[in-house]
C-alpha cells in the first residue's frame, strides 16, 4: 500500500474539511449520541486536568492548610510564598537561589543543542530521502535500533568519548550528548517528511542544475515548516525535561533546571514542602507547556506528516 | 518513494555531498550506538568494578545475574508494565481519537488538554502522581474523610499492585501522544471508504475494526515503534514515584543497570544487564527494522 | 533554618572581604549534605574555608550519598574533576586512588602530625594506600542509636524504654495510642542498616565482625545470627505503617512524636537540634540500643583530586587542614551531630548524647563500620536484601537468613 501521498492532504487539510470525520451531519444539540459523547469527554479532560490543578492549587496554599485539608479542595488563603521560594530561595547545601540560576543553564543548553541537532536531522533525513547511496540504510538502521538502547548503557562509552575529545563537563559535551540522541527519531521524521514530498519538485530542480544543497534550501526547507515546528517542539521538551545526562555531563555551575528541581525536592529539611515543590515543578514544567499550548494545532498537523507514513 | 530510488543517480562523486551530510549519522551509529555497544558488552564478561579493565571472566556476570532476585523482580515489572502499556495506551489513545473524530465543537481544547501531560517530563509526573496517591493526602484520605472510611487505594505502598500506580501515571503521560498519531491516521483514512462502508450497512464499529484499523497499518506501526522505546527505558518514572520501593517490588532493569554500574561500583554486573537488555531490543526491533527499512529498496 | 545559612554566607561574604585582594582560589566541593542539620553543619566549613580568603563553591548534589557518589566519580574519571569530593570512611574511592586520579596529600600529613591526632588511628590507615596518605577524615559517625520521641511514651503512658527489648515490649501500647512503634525511611540503606545494628546489640561485636568483616557463612547461617533475624522480624512488624522515603522524613516522625523511636546512625541528632529539642527532654537515645554501647567508626572524608591548576592545588591544601583545626571540628561536628576525628579539642558544648558517645569513643568501645568492611558490591546486595525482606510481610525470617548467608559466602 502506497502511503507516501496521504501526507500532503493532510496537511492541506486544516482539521475538519474534506477528508475529516465520518458521520452524520451534527443535529441536535442534546441527542443521545451528543450526551454520550461528550460525556466521555468531559470525564476524560477531568482526569488529564486533575494533576495539573491539583499541582496549581497545592503550591497556592500554605503548609499548614496542606496538613489539614484534602489536596482537591481549593485554597482557602492563596499564597504566593512557594513560587517565590521555588524560585528564588530554596536550598540545595549551601546555594540557596532556587530554580533561577537553572531557568537559564537550561536556556543556554536548550538552544544550541535544539539548533544543532535540527540541523543535522533534517540534512541527514533529506540525504536519505533523495540522495540514497549504497549503505546509507545500514547505518539508518543501526541508528533506528539505537533509539531502544536504555541510555544508562551509553553513559560510560560517552564518558570516555568526552574525555577524550576535551568536552566533559562543558556545555558544549552536552549539546553534543543531546544532539546524538535526538538523532534517531529527528533523522527518521525528515525522512519521512522528505520522502512524502511530491517527487516532482525534486526532479524538476535537478533538471533545472540544482545540486544537493541548492535543492535543500531553495526548495526543501521552505516547504518543511510542519516538520520543523514538531521537531522544534520534540527536542525544546526533551532536551529542557532531560534530567539524566544534565546530572551527569555537567557540574553544579551549569545543572539545569530539573536537576536543580530533583535537588530542591529531596533536599528535605525537617518535612516535605509540598506546596514549594509543587511550584517548583510547575515552573519547570512551564516552558514545555507553554510550547505544547501555543503551537498544539502546528504539532497535530506536523506529527500527522512525518509519522503517519511507514 | 521506493521508485525514486532505483532512477537515483548512483555515481559515487554524485552523492559526495549526502555523504558529507551523513557523516553525523555515520559517525554516530558506528562509534556511539555500535562502538559504545560492542564496548559495553565486551566489558560485560569482565570483572570491571568502579573503573573498567579487562580481566575476563567468561559468563560469571550473566549467572549472577540470573540469581540475582532484583533482577527476576524487575524483568517481570518490565513485562507486566510494557504489555500493558501498549494495549492500553493503544487502545486509550485510539478511543479518544476516535471520539474526536466525530465532528466535535472545541476539538483543539480537547485534544490540548489530552496532549500537554506529554509535555511534562517523566520526574515531574512522577512527582504529581506519587502527590495524588499519597495515601495520607491524596485520593485515598479525600474519599476516607467523605466517609468511606474502609476506603483503600494505596498502590504506591502495595507491592502485589505499585507496578500498576506506574503505569497509571505512565499512561497519563503518554496517550496524548498516541493519541495524536491516531487522529492523524484516521484523517489520513479516505471519506469514500466512509461512505462506501455506510451503503453497505455496516456498523460503524465493525468498519473500525476491520477496515479502518489494517488501513492504518503505518501509524500504528510508528506508534508500536515510540511506544515501545519508551517501555525499554522507563527508569525516571520510577525513581520519581517510588525508587523502586516499596522493597524491590517496582524495580525496572534500566535502573539495575544504572545502580549495579554506578553506586554498587559494578561494571561488569551492569554492563551484563544492559547486554540482556540489548539482546531484547535486538530480538524485537531488528526484524522490523530490517523489514522497514532494510528490504523495501 | 534559613537565617543560619543567611548569616552564615554573610558571614563568608565578609571574612571574603576582609581578606582583601589576596588570591582568592575558588574550590568546588562536592557533597550529599542537603538535609537541614547536614547543611548547617558544612556551612561552618565554607565560613572556615572562606576565612583563609579562598572560595568555597557549594557543589551538594540532593538525594543520597547513592546519588552523589555516581556523579562524582564521572566527573573524576571523565577529566572535569572538582576540588574536593565527601566519600565516606571506606573502599568507596580505592580505585580511584589506585588509578592515580586523587592527590597524595602524605608531606602535608607528615607536616601536621595527622598521625598523632587523629584518632581512631584506623580512620587514617583507611585513608593510607601503600604507605601514602590520600584523604582526610572529618568525623566519626555511629549507626548504633536508637532514638526514641519521650513525647510518643507520654501519650501512650507507658515509660520510655531503656533498651531494645523493653521497647519492642511497649510497642502495642504505642499502636494502641495510634502511634507508629518504629519509624523507618523505606530507602534499603536505612532498612539494611537497622539490620546491622541490630546485629550488634542482640548477636554481639563479635558476630558482627565475623559476618560482615571475615565474610563467615556459617556463622551468617548460625543460631546467632538466627536470633538477629527474629528481631528483625519485630522492627519489621513495628514499622509496618511508617510509609516515608528519606530517613530525615522518619526522624521527623519521631520528633513529632508521631513515632515512637528510629534506628539511626548520630547525624539524626542534628535534625532533633534544628527542631530545638533537647537530649534527655524531649528525646532520648540509646547507643548499641542500650545493649551494647559500641560506636561505629564510619563518617565522612574528604578528597582531593589530582588537578593541574597550581594555585587550585595550594587551596587544595589550605582546605585539607582548614577542615582538621580544632576550631573548624568543633563547630563542624557540634551542627552534624558527630563526633571529631580529633581527641584535643573541647567539646563541652556537646549535648548529652554527644557525650555518651565520646564516652564510649574514649574508651575504645569502637567497631568498623559496615563500609569499612564490605565493597559496595556486596553491600548493595544485603541492601536489597533488606529492602525486600521489610516490604515484605510474607518473608520469612528464616527464608531472609538462608538469602543472607548465601550473600556472605560471595561477599568480598
Amino acid at each position: 500500500m502506497s502511503m507516501a501521498n496521504i501526507a500532503a492532504p493532510t496537511i492541506a487539510v486544516s482539521g475538519r474539511d474534506s477528508t475529516g470525520p465520518y458521520g452524520p451531519k451534527p443535529r441536535r444539540m442534546f441527542s443521545r449520541r451528543n450526551i454520550f459523547l461528550y460525556g466521555t469527554l468531559f470525564v476524560v479532560a477531568a482526569y488529564y486536568l486533575l494533576p495539573l490543578y491539583v499541582m496549581v492549587v497545592t503550591s497556592l496554599k500554605g503548609m499548614p492548610e496542606i496538613r489539614l485539608g484534602n489536596i482537591f479542595s481549593p485554597p482557602l488563603e492563596i499564597t504566593f510564598e512557594p513560587w517565590v521560594k521555588a524560585w528564588s530561595t530554596a536550598c540545595t547545601g549551601l546555594n540557596c537561589d532556587g530554580l533561577s540560576r537553572g531557568f537559564w543553564n537550561s536556556v543556554r543548553i536548550t538552544v544550541p543543542s535544539v539548533i544543532l541537532s535540527i540541523a543535522i536531522a533534517s540534512v541527514n533525513g533529506y540525504a536519505l530521502a533523495n540522495w540514497r547511496f549504497k549503505g546509507a540504510d545500514l547505518f539508518f538502521t543501526i541508528l533506528i535500533v539505537g533509539a531502544f538502547i536504555p541510555y544508562q548503557v551509553m553513559i560510560y562509552p560517552i564518558v570516555i568519548v568526552l574525555r577524550e575529545i576535551g568536552l566533559y563537563g562543558t556545555i558544549w559535551g552536552l549539546v553534543l550528548v543531546h544532539s546524538i540522541f535526538g538523532m534517531p527519531i529527528l533523522t527518521l521524521l525528515f525522512r519521512n517528511y522528505f520522502s512524502s514530498m511530491p517527487e516532482e519538485l525534486f526532479r524538476a530542480a535537478r533538471v533545472d542544475g540544482a545540486g544537493f544543497w541548492g535543492i535543500y534550501l531553495r526548495i526543501m526547507l521552505p516547504m518543511s515548516l510542519p516538520i520543523f515546528v514538531v521537531a522544534i517542539i520534540l527536542q525544546v521538551t526533551g532536551i529542557w525535561n532531560d534530567f539524566l545526562f544534565g546530572v551527569i555531563y555537567t557540574k553544579p555551575d551549569t545543572y539545569p533546571m530539573t536537576v536543580q528541581l530533583n535537588n530542591i525536592v529531596n533536599s528535605v529539611q525537617g518535612v516535605k514542602e509540598y506546596n514549594v515543590n509543587m511550584a517548583a515543578t510547575l515552573i519547570t514544567g512551564l516552558v514545555p507547556l507553554i510550547v505544547y499550548f501555543i503551537s498544539g494545532k502546528l504539532f497535530v498537523r506536523g506529527i500527522a506528516a512525518g509519522a503517519v507514513k511507514g | 518513494m521506493t521508485e525514486q530510488t532505483a532512477r537515483r543517480p548512483s555515481r559515487l562523486f554524485r552523492n559526495l555531498n549526502a555523504k558529507i551530510a551523513s557523516i553525523p549519522m555515520i559517525l554516530n551509529a558506528l562509534v556511539i550506538f555500535l562502538g559504545g555497544t560492542i564496548w559495553t558488552i565486551v566489558y560485560s564478561f569482565t570483572d570491571s568494578r568502579l573503573l573498567p579493565r579487562l580481566n575476563f571472566v567468561g559468563l560469571d556476570q550473566y549467572r549472577r545475574l540470573w540469581v540475582t532476585p532484583r533482577w527476576l523482580v524487575a524483568v517481570e515489572n518490565l513485562a507486566i508494565y510494557g504489555a500493558c502499556m501498549l494495549v492500553f495506551s493503544l487502545i486509550i489513545g485510539f478511543l479518544l481519537a476516535a471520539l474526536l473524530d466525530q465532528k466535535i465543537r472545541f476539538e483543539d481544547t480537547f485534544r490540548t488538554i489530552f496532549l500537554y501531560p506529554f509535555a511534562l517530563s517523566f520526574i515531574v509526573t512522577g512527582l504529581v502522581w506519587q502527590w495524588i496517591l499519597n495515601p495520607n493526602f491524596g485520593v485515598q484520605h479525600v474519599v476516607r474523610s467523605l466517609g468511606w472510611t474502609d476506603f483503600a487505594f494505596d498502590p504506591l505502598y502495595d507491592s502485589s499492585i505499585v507496578i500498576y500506580g506506574i503505569l497509571i501515571a505512565a499512561l497519563w503521560q503518554g496517550t496524548g501522544l498516541v493519541m495524536c498519531l491516531m487522529l492523524a491516521g484516521l484523517r489520513g483514512i479516505d471519506e469514500d471508504i466512509w461512505k462506501a462502508a455506510r451503503v453497505d450497512g455496516i456498523p460503524t464499529w465493525k468498519t473500525y475494526l476491520f477496515i479502518i484499523i489494517p488501513m492504518m497499518r503505518p501509524v500504528l506501526i510508528t506508534t508500536l515503534v515510540i511506544i515501545a522505546a519508551g517501555i525499554v527505558k522507563v527508569y525516571d518514572l520510577v525513581v520519581a514515584q517510588t525508587s523502586g520501593g516499596p522493597g524491590i517490588s517496582s524495580e525496572v532493569p534500566a535502573k539495575y543497570v544504572y545502580e549495579y554500574m554506578f553506586h554498587a561500583q559494578n561494571l561488569g554486573q551492569g554492563f551484563a544487564a544492559s547486554t540482556m537488555m540489548l539482546l531484547t531490543v535486538i530480538i524485537v526491533i531488528v526484524p522490523w527494522a530490517y523489514l522497514e527499512f532494510g528490504r523495501r529498496k | 533554618m534559613r537565617y543560619q545559612f543567611i548569616t552564615a554566607a554573610l558571614a563568608a561574604t565578609a571574612a571574603l572581604q576582609f581578606a582583601g585582594p589576596a588570591a582568592a582560589t575558588d574550590l568546588e566541593v562536592t557533597h550529599w549534605w542537603t538535609s537541614g542539620g547536614e547543611a548547617a553543619a558544612v556551612a561552618e566549613f565554607a565560613k572556615a574555608f572562606d576565612a583563609t580568603g579562598n572560595h568555597w563553591v557549594d557543589g551538594a548534589i540532593a538525594g543520597s550519598g547513592d546519588t552523589a557518589r555516581p556523579i562524582m566519580i564521572s566527573r573524576i574519571t571523565g577529566g572535569d574533576p572538582m576540588g574536593a569530593t565527601q566519600f565516606n570512611h571506606g573502599r568507596q574511592a580505592e580505585e580511584l586512588v589506585k588509578a592515580g586520579l586523587m592527590r597524595d596529600l602524605t608531606d602535608l600529613a607528615t607536616k601536621e602530625h595527622w598521625k598523632d591526632v587523629i584518632r581512631p588511628a584506623s580512620l587514617l590507615n583507611e585513608c593510607t594506600v601503600d604507605g601514602k596518605v590520600y584523604c582526610i577524615p572529618v568525623n566519626i559517625h555511629s549507626w548504633q542509636w536508637l532514638w526514641l520521641s519521650n513525647k510518643a511514651f507520654a501519650d501512650a503512658g507507658v515509660p520510655v524504654p531503656k533498651n531494645w527489648d523493653e521497647f519492642v515490649a511497649a510497642a502495642p501500647a504505642l499502636e494502641k495510642a495510634g502511634k507508629i512503634p518504629l519509624a523507618v525511611g523505606q530507602q534499603a540503606w536505612q532498612t539494611s542498616g537497622a539490620f546491622q545494628v541490630l546485629m550488634v546489640a542482640i548477636g554481639g561485636p563479635d558476630i558482627f565482625k565475623k559476618v560482615y568483616g571475615d565474610k563467615d557463612a556459617a556463622v551468617a547461617g548460625g543460631p546467632e545470627v538466627a536470633k538477629v533475624f527474629k528481631a528483625a522480624d519485630d522492627a519489621r512488624k513495628m514499622q509496618a505503617k511508617s510509609k516515608v522515603q528519606d530517613w530525615n522524613q522518619a526522624t521527623n516522625l519521631v520528633i513529632t512524636g508521631q513515632a515512637g523511636g528510629q534506628i539511626m546512625g548520630d547525624w539524626a541528632q542534628g535534625e532533633f537540634q534544628v527542631a530545638g529539642q533537647t537530649a534527655g527532654k524531649d528525646y532520648t537515645c540509646l547507643p548499641g540500643l542500650g545493649v551494647n554501647a559500641v560506636i561505629q567508626t564510619g563518617g565522612d572524608s574528604f578528597y582531593f583530586p589530582l588537578l593541574k591548576d597550581a594555585d587550585k592545588s595550594k587551596a587544595q591544601e589550605v582546605l585539607a587542614s582548614t577542615m582538621l583545626s580544632p576550631a573548624t571540628q568543633v563547630a563542624f561536628n557540634l551542627k552534624k551531630g558527630s563526633l571529631p576525628v580529633r581527641g584535643d579539642v573541647d567539646l563541652n558544648a556537646a549535648n548529652d548524647c554527644m557525650k555518651k558517645g565520646l564516652d564510649i569513643l574514649a574508651k575504645g568501645n569502637t567497631i568498623p563500620d559496615t563500609n569499612q568492611l564490605m565493597t559496595e558490591d556486596s553491600l548493595t546486595q544485603v541492601n536489597d536484601l533488606f529492602a525486600e525482606f521489610f516490604a515484605t510481610p510474607t518473608m520469612t525470617p528464616e527464608d531472609a537468613q538462608k538469602r543472607f548467608a548465601d550473600i556472605v559466602s560471595k561477599a568480598d
